[in-house]
């Protein structure tokens, strides 16, 4: 974090002199958590020393991760994605329709599918930025509506090679190896799937705080009036994070499909709530009390130390959203119970 | 005629700031005493005090000629005091029907079911109606409280407040969201109460209403009564009153500066649904002020100017090609720039820094290829500063540990410096102290004399006259006067405020 952000986010001159316990812990509580859950881990389970845990618990926290970047991005602007798990479902179906009906290749597969999730944020943006849905009530009613229509066109089944048509015909294709490869493939000792996810934090992080529309971004959701009078054009920033969003769903969609190797109907239905979450969390990390892609990811990590160990120590499988609750729960307590950030805002209000 | 209320040296103070000074007055029975003062005057915290709100006053208030203390709501309606607030939403109950509406304090203190039948509220609720001889139908008694026109809502909240028929009925700006038509008939009503007995504390920005139902005028300023005034009301001693003397400037020898091109042509412009349309230009070079109260159309000007909130009808042509803003970024782009008049709805980014409020609206200035320079941004932040004479310690402050004047130096400063070819100011000067208020003043002199077209907004005369060149005023959003500043008086100013075509 350079200088200027600090700068931003220090405290005001007058608090200045009681740096006190509660403000530390309100920055660095929630990094505080997520290195003593690791060290723990590691001191108390042989298993989670090896750095291909390490490597597979950041592989399957990848899908929840990218889609939480894209709700994170919808928050920046103030408002909220509801259809990023739906739309990574439709994008398991969409690929399989594609390669297994229609016989094409991974790459018009990859590129159905980025299509589909622009689109489905273009939707989002049109019922919000031009209906004036609100955008909770506009994505819960996209939700519905993509979950419903994906199952048309493939009549509610899952799509797996060998599968039979209407007209009695075998479809024709099969997920390919290069398809297959986006989930399994690696370079050096990391899949792909992290190094996505480590691509898009970066990327996602750097359009949010180093550029100008990040900056934007950031004020309209803080103050959409003082946004518009300075001439944001806040419709077409709102349509642009939703379409972000959808992308990102469609891409945590594509290596879900990839991991399972068919299009299963039901893929993506748990990574809605997974994905508000860990956006929510990440607002809380370094105190930074918004949306942040860094936290996000981090968010993402924390839960996914917390699942591997739990799950090695032996936890039944139905800890895993408690342990999910308990986390979201002290992140909302960092930024809500504890933060000063609000309170400030009111005081200063001038009477 | 005795009086039914009598205030005996009435005080308030929030923290140091002492907003009622001392206020003595009798509200007679029977007569309606209009109650008139600029913004911060002290209405409100009055009516608040004589409705039970604020319990901390200082003083006495007598009920006929007995000391009691308001000090709840309920306490002011045991004497009689009933009060009607200016925000019709804050009175009319949302998802319930007209009659339950009427019926709204027996449902709330369980005098009547929640769950009771329409047919057995319906009786009841006619007698409330009948308390202001409203006649309605059952079926309008029936619909949803949002069918009922806005004046009727207001109805029905004067008849629901005369139930326990008091003998003060205070009306806070009760006309604010009625059209003529509809204020005359509230008129009547009022009128009818008055020869009943009630005595009726009336508030309004509105000069003419207050001339034609008032039988008495009390100016307020700066939290004690100025001037105390029988019908035919003097209006010029009144507003005179009412806005104060003017400032004495520092620079009272500033020349006059007047522009030659019109930069900005309004023409057939309609700022209010019931207003006349008018034309107007904007000269580069010159400070224009537009004087007007509260509602006189001063704010949809300026917002109709910069594409934020479009006329109800006109053009505009921006040096002689046609300007059709359809948003802030349309003027933007043009160089016509805007400072909102409530500078923290509409203007302050929570948590953001001078540097980063400075830059905001230019971002393409401190970036390159989109990404944001950090360092230039820093210049900007430090260059309002120097320039506007910021208190701070550095471009990194939040602009909201500023002081009110600072924050105003930060939001008009970032346009200022941009060289704009329209400025308008909209109450630039609002909860600004005298010291930013001199500054800021003479920055806009500085920008007109370099060549813009600057245009100042206030509901403050003594503002109006110490900035502009040229004084523009506008009254129910009409276009009243418009004169430069050495061509005409003060006096000329305030009689046509009052003037009616």
């Amino acid at each position: 974090m350079s200088k200027n952000e600090q700068a931003t986010d220090a405290q005001l001159p007058e608090a200045k002199h009681h740096i006190d316990f509660r403000n530390l812990v309100v920055r660095y509580g929630f990094i505080a958590v997520t290195v003593f859950f690791f060290v723990f881990f590691y001191a108390t389970i042989p298993a989670f020393r090896l750095s291909t845990t390490m490597l597979s618990m950041l592989k399957f926290t990848s899908v929840v991760a990218i889609a939480g970047l894209g709700v994170t991005i919808t928050m920046v602007v103030g408002g909220l994605d509801l259809s990023v798990g739906s739309i990574a479902g439709m994008s398991v179906t969409v690929a399989a329709m594609t390669m297994v009906i229609y016989g094409q290749q991974g790459s018009v597969a990859i590129v159905a599918v980025l299509i589909a999730g622009a689109l489905i944020g273009a939707f989002n943006a049109f019922l919000i930025v031009i209906l004036k849905i609100p955008d909770l009530l506009a994505t819960l009613a996209t939700m519905f509506l993509v979950q419903g229509l994906k199952l048309i066109p493939v009549e509610g089944q899952s799509v797996s090679s060998g599968l039979i048509l209407r007209d009695g015909s075998v479809a024709p294709g099969k997920f390919t190896e290069g398809f297959l490869q986006i989930n399994r493939g690696t370079i050096g000792a990391v899949s792909y799937p992290v190094i996505i996810f480590a691509v898009l934090t970066l990327a996602t992080w750097f359009f949010l705080s180093r550029t100008k529309w990040g900056r934007i971004m950031y004020a309209i959701g803080s103050n959409p009036e003082a946004a518009r009078l300075a001439g944001a054009r806040v419709g077409r920033y709102k349509a642009l994070a939703y379409m972000i969003s959808g992308v990102f769903a469609a891409i945590a969609g594509l290596i879900l499909s990839s991991r399972i190797g068919q299009g299963d109907i039901s893929a993506g239905s748990s990574l809605l709530l997974d994905a508000v979450a860990v956006a929510l969390v990440g607002t809380s990390v370094l105190g930074a009390n918004k949306p942040n892609a860094l936290g996000t990811a981090l968010g993402a990590i924390l839960i996914g130390i917390l699942l591997t160990g739990t799950t090695m120590m032996n936890f039944p499988f139905y800890w895993q959203d408690v342990v999910k609750g308990l986390v979201l729960l002290v992140a909302l307590i960092l930024s809500y119970t504890l933060s000063d950030k609000k309170q400030r805002h009111v005081e200063a209000v001038p009477t | 005629m005795t009086a039914v209320v009598e205030m005996r040296d009435i005080t308030m103070a929030f923290g140091t700031n002492q907003v009622l000074k001392g206020i003595d007055l009798d509200l007679e029975p029977g007569k309606v005493t209009a109650l008139l003062g600029a913004n911060g005057a002290g209405k409100s915290t009055l009516i608040k005090v004589l409705s039970g709100v604020h319990n901390n006053y200082g003083g006495t208030v007598l009920i006929d000629g007995a000391a009691v203390h308001l000090d709840h709501p309920t306490t002011a309606q045991s004497y009689g005091i009933e009060a009607v607030h200016q925000k019709i939403a804050d009175g009319v109950v949302p998802g319930l029907s007209v009659a339950e509406n009427f019926l709204f304090e027996d449902i709330v203190n369980n005098r009547i079911s929640r769950t009771a039948s329409m047919r057995s509220i319906l009786p009841r609720s006619k007698e409330v109606a009948s308390i202001l001889s409203l006649d309605w139908p059952d079926d309008v008694m029936r619909s949803d409280i949002f069918e009922l026109p806005i004046a009727d809502q207001q109805l029905l909240l004067l008849a629901r407040s005369l139930v326990h028929e008091p003998r003060l009925l205070i009306l806070d700006e009760p006309t604010s969201a009625l059209s003529d038509s509809e204020a005359q008939r509230l008129f009547t009503v009022i009128r009818r109460l008055r020869d009943e007995g009630v005595a009726i504390l009336y508030v309004s920005h509105r000069l003419q209403e207050i001339d034609a139902i008032g039988d008495r005028l009390i100016v307020l300023r700066d939290g004690v009564i100025r001037s105390d005034h029988p019908q035919p009301f003097d209006w010029a001693d009144a507003l005179h009153q009412m806005l104060g003397e003017a400032e004495a400037t520092s620079d009272d020898d500033r020349g006059e500066q007047r522009g030659t091109d019109d930069v900005l042509c309004l023409s057939g412009v309609q700022l209010l649904d019931e207003s006349v349309p008018f034309d107007i230009s904007f000269r580069s070079g010159e400070v224009a002020g537009v004087f007007g109260l509260l509602g006189s159309g001063g704010s949809e000007l300026a917002l109709g100017m910069f594409g934020a909130d479009p006329f109800v009808g006109g053009e505009m042509t921006l040096n002689r090609k046609p300007f059709a803003p359809k948003a802030p970024a349309d003027a933007i782009a043009q160089d016509v720039y805007m400072v909102p008049e409530d500078r923290v709805a509409g203007t302050i980014i929570k948590n953001w820094s001078i540097a980063h409020t400075s830059t905001f609206p230019f971002l393409r200035d401190v970036s390159r290829f989109a990404v944001m320079n950090w360092r230039a941004e820093d210049k900007v932040g430090s260059s309002v500063i120097d320039e506007f004479d910021v208190v701070a310690q550095s471009p990194h402050d939040p602009v909201i540990s500023l002081s009110g004047g600072n924050q105003q130096k930060v939001v008009v400063g970032r346009w200022l410096r941009m060289n704009p070819t329209v400025m308008i100011l909209n109450e630039p000067f609002q909860g600004v102290d005298v010291g930013a208020r001199r500054d800021l003043a003479n920055k806009a002199r500085e920008v007109a004399a370099a060549g813009s077209a600057v245009i100042v907004m206030s509901t403050d005369l003594g503002e109006i006259m110490q900035v502009s060149d040229r004084v523009i005023v506008l009254a129910d959003g009409d276009l009243r006067h418009d004169a430069y500043l050495s061509e005409t008086s003060r006096e000329e100013i305030l009689s046509k405020l009052t003037e009616v075509e």
